[in-house]
């Protein structure tokens, strides 16, 4: 009789499951995850591109950036009640952000779990560069940026807040120099992420083919240093002082300033609230 | 080629160099770099020829030679392998280590061997690990499952060149698992995506093709990391095996989803 073959021991990293339906055996393993993972960061990409076009009201004047900010609220028109849409926007890109992080942090662990004991001696990166190699570290920063940037413009925790005003709420908090810095910083690593991510996006998704393969790398750049450079220029200019507030000195409150407060009608109700 | 020849004339050409290499007794043991000092090398030998010449020192000294895996010594076999200065393969791009020739080391150079490392690539011995969860991806390929009667003939089923030569180009994966011990994730997608396309590009490989990529992604993932598309597998692949090929992986594997949920039964099995 033969003898039997030598099995390896060698252990899986995961456990076997059972099979299950079809989009959970779909995002369980690590090939669907990226394909999410990239999905939802294009999701993401799209937004970044959006809201740097938008804001570029900003050079614009107050009244044309006010008024973006009012429209966002007002998509489609009439077509739906206010603010609907924006709130189903926002909903997605929440979903898209829970979905992206999700994958990023368990395909980390399973990754962890495939390299347990590391070399010993120093390794010779040939083609990992610094963007590939510290994708969950810009994307913390970024994601931390982003709560920071919620509580600052959007939810309004600015002691020169004044729902409505976007123009002056930006111009004050960029005009401290901490702040402008923390914008510059979270910019750069967004930056470092979509040099990698929007390259990387291609091969997750598997859109490979010779025709389009050198220009992945350039869109991936290019549009790194379209948002880099757009959303760095806004805490840059009003540092340098190019973009002024309309009204007030930099550290006055916004509720002495009473002009301020009733520029734009929508706003108006609202400042009259926060600031009997 | 006796160290001997050391104590007669050193021509010129020799070199001297030291080498640190991972020491390990077994699978479970506690490992270590060790230093050795080789004062005749001649530049025309192979990476491997050097650790012979080391083995044979060793023995000499009645120390243990150093383990480490060979077969063809002609860059087929996909045997050999090692991070050599912190790369697999060593420096030289598009080479087994079999292949790699002491001239790409200058005289006095010091270099570090180590071997694989992976959690999926346990080490047997010193620079010898154990690769065998690569043959667990082959296996979950499947073969064929239909008797296939004689050998039909070789022009009967046309290939288009343009197909057959990218195929081809897959199929020169030597499984060596140098993909696996660069990646930083311990991803084993350049081999696994090889694998696929050599088979998955053919038209005789379309019959089982959604079901064997489904089947070795799902064995590859078990065994190794998730590929977050470094590209380092490429640059330290003896073969030049193209990260093309993974793309390609993740669209069939996607779309081999979408087949197999069509198939009654399989929603719910
Ligand atoms: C919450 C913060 C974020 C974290 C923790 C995070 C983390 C990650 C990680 C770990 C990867 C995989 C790395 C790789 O493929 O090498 C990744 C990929 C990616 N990220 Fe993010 N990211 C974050 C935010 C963002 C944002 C805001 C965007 C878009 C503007 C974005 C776009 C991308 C893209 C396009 C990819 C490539 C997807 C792929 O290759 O499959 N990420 N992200
Ligand atoms: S893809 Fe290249 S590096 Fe990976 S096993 Fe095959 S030959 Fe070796
Ligand atoms: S010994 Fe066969 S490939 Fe190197």
């Amino acid at each position: 009789m033969a003898q039997a073959v030598q099995r390896s021991t060698v252990a899986k990293i995961r456990k076997d499951r059972r099979k299950a339906p079809w989009p959970v055996e779909f995002y369980r393993s690590a090939v669907g995850k990226k394909w999410v993972m990239a999905l939802s960061g294009l999701m993401l990409m799209g937004f970044v591109v959006s809201h740097l076009v938008g804001n570029l009201k900003l050079y614009l004047g107050r009244e044309e950036i006010n008024l973006y900010g009012e429209a966002l609220r007002d998509m489609p028109g009439h077509l739906l009640p206010r603010t609907v849409l924006l709130w189903v926007v926002r909903i997605g890109l929440g979903a898209a952000f829970a979905v992206h992080i999700h994958a990023a942090v368990t395909l980390t662990q399973t990754n962890r779990k495939a390299r347990s004991k590391n070399y010993q001696s120093p390794r010779d990166y040939l083609a990992a560069n610094y963007a590939s190699r510290t994708m969950r570290y810009s994307g913390v920063i970024v994601l931390a940026y982003l709560i920071f940037h919620l509580a600052d413009l959007t939810w309004g925790a600015g002691p020169h807040h004044l729902r409505g005003d976007a123009y002056n709420n930006l111009v004050y908090s960029l005009q401290r120099p901490l702040i402008a810095s923390v914008y510059v910083i979270a910019n750069l690593a967004l930056g470092l992420h979509l040099t990698h991510g929007a390259w990387s996006m291609f091969q997750s998704l598997g859109v490979n083919n010779p025709r389009i393969n050198a220009f992945r790398r350039h869109f991936a750049r290019g549009f790194a240093a379209l948002v880099v450079v757009g959303n760095v220029s806004f805490p840059l200019l009003v540092q340098l002082h190019v973009v002024e507030p309309t009204c007030g000195k930099v550290r006055t409150p916004i509720a002495d300033e009473r002009p301020c407060a009733t520029a734009i009608p929508e706003a108006h109700e609202t400042a009259e609230g926060n600031h009997p | 080629m006796s160290p001997a020849n050391g104590d007669a004339q050193t021509t010129n050409a020799n070199m001297k160099i030291k080498v640190t290499v991972w020491r390990q007794a077994g699978p479970n043991a506690q490992g270590a770099f060790k230093d050795y000092d080789l004062d005749d090398i001649s530049p025309e030998m192979s990476f491997l020829e050097m650790l012979d010449t080391l083995n044979e020192m060793l023995n000499d000294r009645g120390e243990e030679p150093v383990a480490f895996d060979h077969d063809c010594r002609e860059g087929i076999c996909g045997s050999c392998g090692m991070m050599i200065d912190g790369v697999p393969h060593g420096p030289e791009r598009g080479t087994a280590t079999c292949q790699l020739h002491m001239r790409k080391f200058s005289s006095g150079a010091h270099i570090k061997i180590e071997p694989f490392r992976a959690s999926s690539f346990p080490i047997n011995k010193d620079l010898s690990v154990d690769r065998s969860a690569f043959d667990r991806i082959i296996e979950s390929g499947g073969y064929i499952s239909a008797p296939t009667g004689t050998a039909p003939d070789a022009n009967l089923i046309p290939i288009p060149k343009g197909v057959a030569d990218v195929s081809m180009d897959a199929a020169q994966c030597i499984g060596c698992g140098a993909c696996v011990a660069a990646c930083p994730n311990g991803a084993a997608q350049l081999f696994t995506s090889a694998k696929l396309a050599h088979l998955n590009l053919m038209p005789q490989g379309q019959a089982e093709r959604w079901d064997r990529t489904v089947n070795m992604v799902d064995t590859m993932e078990s065994y190794f990391g998730s590929c977050t598309n470094h590209g380092e597998c490429e640059a330290a692949c003896p073969k030049e095996i193209s990260i093309d090929f993974i793309a390609l992986m993740n669209k069939d594997f996607v779309k081999a989803q979408l087949k197999q949920r069509r198939l009654a039964g399989q929603l719910f099995p």
